[in-house]
């Protein structure tokens, strides 16, 4: 089971009300490469994974909820008191039609979130390999959002974010290389 | 010397409808050079391994990147 | 709910952070590094001093966790300081 502790991984703060820079970030809620998706890849994957792998599965998965909740909480910050107005002009209009400022699992498109997200071949290797690809995906959407924001403390829990795709990836490279098991059998390089 | 950016020139034609950017980059951060974290890694404290979003110095990876080639990345 | 929050509270808070940072990122590595004796001993110390900031952080601002994770006061004090994405 899962235990939720009321607290944020990381001090996420927001500068400006700026329901603009919202309309980009929700592409890491509820898309493609996002924190949702993550989350659901790797606690889905775990179930046909060998063992050795399952408890890194486990965690980076958990760890993903944590990032949920930051890009909710930066999306609730920029958002919160937004007028309609405000709203459509930040080109989010049909969302707030249809949603008022709730959050919802989108796209930046304001596609719906959709499980043709997630992969599960059911072989450990092609798995990882998509997770891997998966965090340098986020790692790449991280840094366009960043590039399209001028508010330097959304940026800093950005690229706290950015950083942790780079972490994940590497545990996952090292979950391959346990997988191979001949790292200490044949020096590669 | 390690860069964790790298830099190439894509063609531009005299007919390419925007002002050329003649320079491209992307980033290349450590996770593709370590195969296997070595043990005992130089870590950051507490307080710095939260705000850099890693325990060790050799998976910090800056962004955004350097603007031109040879300016220091870190 | 309009009190506003003492420094005090986000200062903990950061140091709770702080702490568990090192606990999420030292737990990854161990579970690509079970064999690394000196990174258990430190995973064990930090884990400590993260139940020691609860427990100070707690007393003055409320539990952290429930499903009885963390002792209650009476009334019920599981939503008496904000959430976190409201603070």
């Amino acid at each position: 089971m899962w235990y939720y502790e009321k607290k944020l991984e990381y001090p996420v703060k927001v500068t400006e009300c700026n329901p603009r820079l919202a309309k980009f970030l929700i592409e890491q809620y509820g898309g493609a490469d996002g924190e949702l998706a993550a989350a659901l890849r790797y606690l889905n994957q775990r179930y046909s994974i060998p063992d050795k792998v399952i408890g890194l599965l486990t965690d980076i998965g958990t760890e993903e909820f944590a990032h949920l909740e930051m890009i909710a909480t930066m999306i609730y910050k920029l958002t919160k008191d937004a007028t309609p107005e405000q709203m459509e002009e930040a080109g989010l209009g049909a969302h707030y039609a249809s949603h008022d400022n709730a959050l919802f699992y989108h796209n930046a498109a304001g596609a719906p979130w959709t499980a043709t997200y997630i992969q599960a071949k059911g072989d450990p290797i092609a798995d990882l390999y998509e997770d891997i690809a998966a965090e340098e995906k986020a790692r790449a959407t991280y840094q366009w959002i960043i590039n399209l924001s001028d508010d330097p403390d959304l940026n800093d829990g950005l690229k706290y974010l950015r950083e942790r795709e780079v972490v994940h990836s590497l545990r996952f490279r090292e979950a391959v290389e346990i997988l191979k098991e001949e790292k200490d059998k044949k020096v590669i390089f | 010397m390690f860069t964790q950016y790298k830099f190439w020139e894509p063609y531009a034609s005299p007919y390419d409808p925007c002002p050329p950017m003649t320079v491209k980059s992307y980033s290349t951060p450590p996770q593709l050079y370590i195969n296997f974290q070595p043990p005992g890694l130089a870590q950051f404290e507490p307080r710095a391994a939260l705000y850099h979003g890693t325990l060790w110095k050799e998976l910090f990876s800056p962004y955004p990147g350097p603007n031109k080639r040879g300016d220091v990345d870190e | 709910m309009n009190k506003v929050l003492p420094s005090e509270y986000y200062k903990l808070l950061e140091e709770i952070q702080a702490v568990d940072f090192v606990l999420v990122e030292l737990t990854l590595y161990l579970d690509t590094h079970p064999q690394d004796y000196d990174a258990i001993e430190q995973f064990n110390l930090f884990s400590k001093q993260s139940k020691e900031l609860k427990v100070k952080f707690e007393k003055k601002f409320g539990p952290l966790m429930q499903y009885g994770r963390s002792y209650s006061n009476y009334p019920w004090d599981w939503d008496n300081t904000p959430w976190p994405w409201q603070v």
